[in-house]
């Protein structure tokens, strides 16, 4: 191997490392703790007619510490149950979570009337946040 | 020198404590907002009494939809309700469980009121007709699945979500289940007083 390419090597080897390190080792931090869904004005009125509205995806995944607290509100004309309650119209609700666990909740709001939370616990070890981070990168770039 | 040490201090322990008052004052409960009227129930009690939430105003409210025959989640529920009573000690005067049935067929009021008062003695029942209680049901967004044995005997599966209300009759908070007792003495301790 020559000496350049040798170089080359490293100087990928150590930028591979250091962003693995700040992965790993920066504690995330994110803007707010809320994942907020907003029930649009019509839903109800446009599954009446027949288009299969999506609003919620099937899953939703949250972590402790950085986004554990879903906000759902409900913009439509109707009340709309979701899990544990239903919403009038204009009111939202804000529900924190504590505990990781797979969270199965009723939901009009959901073409299938199902949805399924998702709490994971908070990545504290440099391997989680680094698995947490790639993920997270992941999914924004999949949208 | 001195005293900008001493107000950076005290501004760092202003911060701290008025986070801390944050975190104190939020409830475990999801949050409904803005605040509208719970509801009303028009129901019969297990105590003999027309069943109306207007009854226990002035009083935190936790209603939640079960029936006796229940075998899993309702004993739950009520052992934590009545844990959650017990920890309040001399608060708990401020405090009232509805528990509705969802089998108007086999719960009435004399069963509703044996099998709550084997939990505790002053929670109330709500028994109706069929069509009151699944007015009640349907006001609260209460799903009931029934699933009949082949002996004709039948099972219920229903919501089983703890509605959370103020003094003056607001539905303020849904307490998912599967919550324990502290959590519920937590939030209830910062309704009796707010």
């Amino acid at each position: 191997m020559n000496r350049s390419l040798r170089r080359s090597l490293l100087v990928v080897l150590a930028a591979f490392a250091a962003v693995a390190g700040w992965a790993g080792f920066t504690p995330i931090h994110l803007e707010t703790r809320e994942q907020a869904f907003d029930i649009p004005q019509g839903t109800y009125a446009r599954r009446r007619a027949g288009d299969l509205v999506e609003i919620l995806p099937d899953r939703i995944r949250l972590t402790l510490g950085l986004n554990d607290v879903l906000l759902i509100r409900n913009h439509d004309d109707v009340p709309q149950t979701f899990g544990p309650t239903i919403m009038m119209p204009g009111q939202s609700f804000r529900l924190p979570f504590e505990r990781a666990a797979s969270y199965q909740f009723v939901c009009t709001a959901h073409a299938s009337g199902q949805l399924t939370i998702d709490v994971e616990p908070e990545p504290v070890t440099p391997w989680a946040r680094i698995h947490w981070r790639v993920r997270a990168w992941w999914e924004s770039h999949k949208k | 020198m001195t005293r900008a040490l001493l107000c950076s201090l005290l501004l760092a322990a202003g911060f701290a404590s008025a986070a801390a008052t944050a975190q104190e004052t939020q409830l475990k409960a999801g949050v409904l907002t803005p605040v509208m009227p719970a509801p009303e129930l028009k129901l019969s009690g297990s105590d003999g009494q027309p069943l109306s939430l207007a009854r226990f105003r002035g009083k935190v409210v936790l209603l939640a939809f079960g029936f006796s025959n229940c075998g899993e989640v309702c004993p739950i529920t009520l052992a934590t309700l009545a844990g959650a009573r017990r920890k309040l000690g001399a608060e708990a005067g401020g405090v009232q469980v509805v528990y509705v049935t969802v089998d108007p067929q086999r719960d009435d009021a004399a069963q509703m009121r044996k099998y709550l008062a084997s939990f505790d003695p002053t929670f109330v029942g709500g028994v109706g007709t069929i069509a009151q209680i699944e007015t009640a049901e349907k006001s609260y967004g209460i799903s009931v699945s029934r699933k009949v044995y082949p002996d004709g005997k039948y099972t219920l599966g229903h919501s089983s979500s703890i509605y959370i209300i103020d003094r003056d009759g607001g539905l303020r908070a849904v307490m998912p289940y599967g919550h324990p007792v502290d959590d519920f003495v937590h939030d209830l301790k910062i309704l009796l007083r707010g």
